[in-house]
């Protein structure tokens, strides 16, 4: 490589004779450039024009056409040039003060990149290669639309702010009540119910339906924007936990012996005896999973679409009571009482995390929307946020007077924590950011202990169920304001719900492709390629993409003598193996130069630097 | 306090009357929709299950010949109208929309060997077992008038096909040689030998319209330049060619149709490696003809079976069989690239789909992006074992898929004989030839 004379080191010369040399001048330039423009028919072109000519945009589609016009049209033209100052560009001579496409933030489109540029691929064809980077380029241009699609959402998030110096925890409810509309205070409500005790409550996922179930055996289920009760029944037995399935019409009911299931009128559809003694529900909205958490130990997922018992996994831990599901990757997550929290997967045995969160039980467990942060609360009164990227290392921990026996975060990643009769909300800097827990955002207080905590998509409502019943609060700022009509409507119709329902059951994703990184199915399954192609060598007897050694090629003319045909193959190989010392020299450079990097600087040499390898 | 709460104005999300759409605000937030990767996947597997379910590719069949059906022509300007040619040297011109017959013409005493229209769609040749060739009319006798051809030339060996140029009125045939014609003459303007075997197909180049070419039974298929009057160059395979076909986008590429139940593209600019094999027949491969795409060609086999290709797969993507079909003969794609035509064996010219699950007839918009939708998720993951083995799966009849298991175990036999040569002799000894080279004996200039 060294010996052969390099491109870059001749060309200068060449160049410079090429840059001297007068461009040969082609018919089409003569109306852009101004030595030709005195050449054609038409008029010099101002000043004015030429700054007209933008660099993003194509050229106007107007100046070929000037040759054509005839020369009144010019005359025309100029003379209104010379009254308005401003330079042309459309019709009525204003120009486009932004002109060409917004311009995007990188922020916002990278949410929606999905390409991670940084992995490579293994090997693979050229072809292959070439593939992978048109489908790159074409994903950069689809997520810079996307993100300009932002511009057209209609709704803005809420906020509260308090005046100068003003803390915002110190804000009471009622001065927020209030302080807003009418349609917004009325959001905020209290249910006194004293009587059947402690309440566990479910919004449905599209926050227009709200169910609750007292511990005394109080089920209900109301449209709680319009305060329409759909259903009240006892079911004359404890009841443990309450969900509504896939859509608003069904709620399954752990109840003290069995897991029943009711419609929207309170009649019961099932009775299903083989999830026995269950103490918490979570339902896996896509993959149409009921994960039940039962006293005996085990997570038990149910297929609620036919009704059949996916798997029964065994968690080995005792009383199972804390769950909760992660929104992104539908990994279920169990709070045990040592302190540790184990991730589980249907398709799975053995959880597949298993982090140590605490110092004594865990009481409750939340995730995130986006399923990077969670947050636990143990019996120490700590209260931890753990980064769920790979590390599952705690990001901030703060201990708390009394401990919180519920959490639970909102769409725009708000934490609401439940210690006694009292909430605090902490609030983080932006939509992606994990929760400061330094100074509580909004804080409340109940006229009972809190039992159930969630707060409602697409409203900026926290529902609190707690012993004297159940209050709604107004948090500002916590909801998703831009619902997507497709996905969770609250103002959906009886037949967009029923076309909804179908469409939904019909991309039901199997319960096996639960894992920690849902779009691992997009990605290159090298393990399995690099054994199929084991394979194809052993069954072939030779590797055909092997390198063939170098032959050479004979000549003529008593050139072909063997001394000179051994003579050019050693040349090749000889060239082959410098190429590879240099290849290796080059990456022991870097490497070194990688280490040198990572040494911090100015720091003195220590002694034990020497056993360094 | 400066507070905002969220609050929406319900009438902006709900429709005013009746009869208004409804109302769907759509953000495409990725946290508002998870599993995107597995929800597509799901939708992907759905998508391929429905094409499975849906294919349905056979239309109709026209039956009427009265022996089996030798050779096909279409219609260069109607798309409905194709020209059929059967053995007991009937031509009978049909009408795809009627499905009927629309004229009958007795035009040779044994085969009709070849059919094809002039590029303007007036007339029609044909040539047959009788030593003749003649011109037709393509519209038919007057009232009291008699069926009689346009011209009649009479040859003195048989012809076994014929070709007419895309422009110019020349038209060429083969049998013994290839002979060029001026269709005002009623002899050859040249005609061309190499070597002395009945040659048995001929073809114009569709672009490089001077070019033809032919494949002869000694194994070769033959290029010549029409302005020239010596052939250009000719390939040697290990079997017979049966026919050719340019493809009509590529103007050096050709596909041939061999014996050796394979067919072999060739770029006609280097002849010694195809540029594809293509394998799936499991008997002699008897006709082909390309999609007006110049994507795919459909192959039509002594199977009982016609099989769609992809230009650039080894594989075909599509097998077309029905219980009563015999041997297909000849096979058309037809002009708008959406059906094809086989004729066969027992008399019947068949109608297919050339996709075979696509729904016929107008579509609406709606059914338009659901299709594209799906199409293009079918594409994405179609490399997924699950996605694959449903999309691959074909039903077979029993006679070719016993032949399919035979010849794959000769094939592995084969395979391991030669592995075994190489591993037991000096190395480099034995070269390791690759299927593509396998197959070419020489090439001559």
């Amino acid at each position: 490589m060294e010996t052969a004379p390099k491109p870059g080191k001749n060309v200068p010369p060449k160049k410079n004779k090429l840059k001297t040399k007068k461009k040969p001048r082609r018919y089409w330039e003569d109306v852009a450039t101004p030595t030709a423009a005195g050449t054609s028919p038409e008029p010099p072109p101002n000043k004015k024009r030429k700054r007209e000519v933008r660099p993003e945009r194509p050229k106007n589609t107007r100046i070929p056409k000037k040759s054509w016009n005839s020369k009144k049209r010019q005359v025309q033209r100029k003379s209104r040039e010379h009254r308005n100052p401003a330079p042309q560009g459309t019709l009525s001579g204003a120009q486009d003060p932004f002109p060409g496409p917004a311009p995007i933030p990188v922020e916002a489109a990278r949410k929606f990149r999905r390409i991670d540029k940084s992995k490579k691929f293994p090997d693979c064809k050229p072809q292959t290669q070439s593939r992978l980077e048109v489908a790159e380029a074409e994903e950069e241009v689809v997520s810079v639309k996307a993100a300009r699609s932002e511009l057209l959402l209609a709704e803005e998030p809420g906020f509260l702010e308090g005046e100068d110096g003003e803390d915002t925890a110190k804000i009471r409810q009622a001065d927020i009540v209030e302080a807003v509309d009418i349609a917004s205070a009325a959001k905020h409500f209290d249910l006194n119910l004293r009587q059947f005790g402690p309440y566990r409550l479910n919004y449905s996922r599209t926050g227009r339906h709200l169910t609750l179930g007292g511990r005394r055996g109080h089920v209900a289920a109301l449209d709680w924007i319009t305060k329409k009760l759909m259903c009240e029944i006892n079911v004359m037995e404890a009841v443990r936990d309450i969900r509504f399935l896939h859509s608003e019409a069904l709620l399954a009911v752990a109840q003290n012996r069995w897991l029943h299931i009711y419609d929207n009128q309170g009649i019961e559809l099932h009775c299903i005896r083989r999830c026995d003694r269950i103490t918490r529900l979570e339902f896996l909205p896509f993959h149409f999973l009921l994960a039940t958490a039962s006293e005996t130990g085990f997570l038990t997922y149910l297929d609620v679409s036919v009704g059949k018992i996916v798997t029964a996994l065994n968690a080995r831990a005792g009383r199972l009571d804390v769950m909760t599901q992660n929104p992104y990757n539908a990994v279920i997550h169990l709070g045990h009482s040592n302190g540790t929290v184990s991730l589980w997967s249907p398709a799975m045995k053995e959880p597949l995390v298993k982090i140590l969160c605490h110092r004594g039980g865990v009481r409750s467990v939340a995730v995130d929307s986006t399923g990077t942060y969670m947050a636990t609360s143990g019996l120490d009164h700590q209260i931890k946020i753990f980064d769920l990227r790979g590390t599952f290392q705690p990001l901030s921990t703060r201990t708390l007077p009394q401990g919180a026996g519920h959490l639970a975060f909102s769409q725009r990643g708000l934490l609401a924590a439940g210690m006694g009769d009292v909430i605090n909300i902490w609030a983080g800097q932006g939509k992606a950011s994990p929760p400061s827990l330094e100074q509580p955002y909004l804080t409340h207080h109940l006229s009972g202990n809190v039992h159930g905590l969630q707060f409602c998509p697409f409203e900026d409502v926290l529902g609190v169920g707690h012993s004297g019943g159940f209050t709604s609060m107004l948090v500002p700022g916590a909801a998703e304001p831009n619902f997507d009509g497709l996905e969770s409507n609250p103002y959906r119709s009886k037949k967009q719900r029923q076309e909804w329902e179908v469409k939904a059951l019909l991309e039901k994703v199997p319960a096996e492709l639960i894992c920690l990184d849902p779009r691992a199915l997009a990605e290159v399954d090298v393990i399995s390629l690099e054994q199929q192609k084991k394979e194809r060598i052993e069954r072939l007897g030779y590797d055909p993409k092997a390198k063939v050694p170098f032959q050479p090629k004979p000549k003529q003319k008593g050139r072909s003598s063997t001394a000179s045909l051994v003579k050019r193959k050693r040349k090749v190989m000889d060239e082959e193996h410098r190429d590879k010392v240099r290849q290796n020299l080059k990456q022991q450079q870097r490497q070194q130069q990688k280490q040198d990097k990572d040494k911090p600087t100015g720091a003195r040499p220590s002694a034990l630097d020497r056993f360094v390898r | 306090m400066k507070v905002k709460m969220l609050s929406r104005n319900p009438d902006n999300y709900v429709r005013e009357t009746k009869l208004d759409l409804q109302r769907v605000p759509r953000n495409y937030d990725p946290t508002l929709h998870p599993f995107e990767v597995p929800r597509e996947y799901v939708r992907a597997l759905n998508a391929t299950k429905l094409e499975r379910v849906f294919a349905k590719p056979f239309l109709a069949s026209l039956d009427g010949h009265r022996d089996g059906v030798n050779c096909l022509a279409k219609h260069p300007k109607s798309l409905a109208t194709v020209l059929s040619g059967a053995c007991d040297g009937e031509v009978r011109i049909w009408n795809l929309t009627k499905r009927t017959c629309i004229r009958t013409v007795q035009a040779h005493e044994g085969f009709v060997r070849g059919i094809c229209t002039r590029f303007c769609g007036t007339s029609f040749f044909t040539v047959g077992d009788d030593k003749t060739v003649k011109q037709w009319k393509m519209d038919g006798p007057n009232y009291g008038e008699e069926e009689e051809p346009l011209h009649t030339i009479l040859g003195k060996t048989v012809y076994t096909g014929i070709d007419h140029h895309w422009k110019e009125p020349v038209f060429a045939t083969c049998g013994q040689q290839v002979d060029i014609w001026d269709e005002q003459r009623t002899s050859p303007i040249c005609s061309m030998t190499w070597g002395f075997d009945s040659i048995s197909s001929v073809k114009f180049n569709p672009i490089e319209t001077f070019l033809l070419g032919s494949c002869a039974s000694d194994r070769n298929i033959v290029l010549y330049d029409m302005r020239q009057a010596t052939p250009l160059k000719k390939v040697i395979l290990d079997m017979r060619t049966n026919t050719i076909c340019w493809n009509p986008m590529e103007a050096f590429i050709f596909t041939a149709a061999n014996e050796d139940f394979n067919l072999y593209t060739f770029d006609m600019r280097a002849l010694d490696t195809p540029v594809m094999v293509h394998m799936d027949h499991v008997s002699a491969v008897l006709d082909v003809d390309y999609s007006p795409t110049g994507k795919e060609f459909v192959s039509a086999s002594f199977d009982k079976s016609i099989r769609i290709f992809p230009v650039e797969k080894s594989r075909s993507r599509e097998v077309y069989h029905t219980k009563r079909m015999q041997h297909v003969i000849c096979v058309k794609w037809t002009s708008d690239s959406k059906y094809i035509m086989c004729g066969s064996d027992e008399m019947n010219i068949r109608l297919w789909k050339a996709n075979a699950s696509e729904k016929l007839g107008v579509l609406t918009s709606r059914e338009k992006a659901a299709k594209d939708y799906n199409q293009k998720l079918k594409e994405k993951f179609q490399h997924y074992p699950q996605v694959k083995r449903i999309a691959r799966h074909r039903h077979l009849p029993k006679s070719i898929y016993s032949q399919i298991q035979e010849q794959r175990v000769m094939k592995e036999a084969r395979r391991r004989k030669e592995v075994n040569r190489i591993k037991h002799s000096k190395p480099g000894s034995v070269p390791v030839v690759s299927e593509k080279k396998k197959h070419i004996v020489a090439v001559v200039k």
